[in-house]
């Protein structure tokens, strides 16, 4: 019960950041490009296979909770705590391994490129924070009621 | 005829009137065949749902109108159209003719007999085969990879033979993909959703990978401005009517883990 809550929240955290990505980098701010030419041949494959999996993750862990809701074994914190985790390790995922290793493409394409991916980084760093802090809440909440 | 697919001069043989029929006429007799087994049903004393009738004939007419007229003879010239018509005949199409489950009225218009003989062949290994999600994703995505990847495409536009098989491997690949993942119609041979899920993700990572190879480096004869509008159409039109999939799929899913309290009350 408890692991079904955590893995129906990251799912869900991991695609609905990989849809926010998509809906503010790419489209409404256009920081992001559709194709970066130094992306590395690994990159395509590893940003085309991370793109497929957030789509799955986002509609799977919306079902995952449904049923338990449906099972009525739904836990509030524990699972908005494993939505924010989910979140910042895409987050994080996608400012280190996909731009800078892989180099798919770029938050935005300025000189102080530097101060983009500081704020990204930290920021994602901070949401994982928050996420397992909530998750920790939600088992010490448990304990106390025994 | 040189290199340059745009402005072939083999135009008459490609997408003439000949090509043009001899593509609309599988379409024409399934649209046939499913009206005549609706109303076989329904003189049976069995009737079929008027949506499902409604979805089968969109379906049909997205693949009738992705072959012939304007946009078919469009498809051959601009390469952003011919990616809508992709769109259409391999993906929507099949999506909402799968929907309008084809089988399984087919299966009640026929006699008792015939009905059996039918569905040995749907539990026949050769079947199974096919409707594997591994399959039925190489036949789909490795065909397009193929497609696109090689000198295929600009073949395609010079060769009437060539140009009528693709079309049709496009459509029927595109239904076997979809019938080996979500189950509308009778499956003797059903897989777990676990297997479905973990082979529509590589699936569908395969047709966005593509997407980008097709902007990047553009298929043979085919303006890099045109590459790069259909990539992206392809990209994110592939995206949404898999999401449709993935939707159907996961609520599938959900249906089937109802208890069993909830079944009986709907």
């Amino acid at each position: 019960m408890k692991k079904r809550n955590i893995w129906s929240g990251i799912l869900f955290g991991i695609g609905v950041m990989g849809f926010i990505d998509e809906l503010v980098f790419h489209q409404l701010l256009q920081w992001h490009h559709f194709y970066d030419w130094s992306t590395t041949e690994v990159g395509i494959f590893a940003d085309g296979l991370f793109n497929a999996f957030a789509w799955f993750a986002t509609i799977g862990g919306l079902f995952l909770l449904a049923d338990l809701k449906r099972q009525q074994i739904f836990q509030r914190t524990r699972w908005w705590g494993a939505v924010i985790l989910g979140a910042g390790v895409f987050q994080l995922f996608d400012g280190i391994v996909l731009h800078k290793i892989l180099r798919v493409h770029q938050i935005r394409y300025v000189d102080n490129l530097i101060v983009y991916d500081l704020v990204w980084n930290i920021g994602s760093i901070i949401l994982i924070i928050i996420g397992i802090l909530l998750l920790r809440k939600a088992t010490q909440h448990e304990v106390k009621e025994g | 005829m040189e290199g340059h697919v745009h402005h072939s001069s083999s135009v008459l043989d490609v997408d003439g009137l000949l090509s043009q029929v001899l593509l609309a006429i599988p379409f024409v007799i399934a649209f046939v065949i499913y009206l005549y087994a609706y109303q076989r049903s329904k003189e049976k004393g069995r009737e079929w749902p008027i949506y499902r009738l409604v979805l089968f004939v969109l379906g049909t007419s997205l693949a009738l109108v992705s072959v012939i007229g304007p946009l078919g003879v469009r498809a051959h010239i601009d390469f952003t159209y011919h990616m809508l018509g992709h769109l259409l005949l391999g993906m929507l199409a099949p999506l909402l003719i799968v929907l309008s489950a084809p089988m399984t009225l087919v299966l009640r218009a026929l006699s008792v007999r015939n009905a059996k003989k039918l569905t040995k062949v749907l539990r026949s290994n050769v079947a199974g085969f096919f409707t594997d999600p591994i399959v039925a994703s190489i036949l789909n995505i490795g065909g397009l990879w193929v497609l696109y990847r090689t000198e295929l495409y600009m073949t395609m536009h010079e060769s009437l033979l060539l140009h009528l098989l693709i079309h049709m491997h496009v459509f029927l690949a595109g239904y076997l993909f979809t019938i080996s993942l979500i189950y509308f119609d009778p499956v003797p041979h059903r897989r777990t959703y676990m297997y479905r899920t973990i082979v529509f993700i590589f699936a569908l990572a395969g047709h966005g990978i593509l997407s980008k190879q097709i902007y990047a480096y553009p298929p043979a004869g085919v303006p890099t401005s045109e590459a790069q509008s259909g990539g992206m159409l392809m990209y994110y039109g592939g995206d949404v009517i898999d999401a449709v999939i993935i939707v159907i799929l996961f609520y599938q899913w959900y249906q089937s883990r109802a208890p069993r309290s909830a079944v009986m009350a709907t």
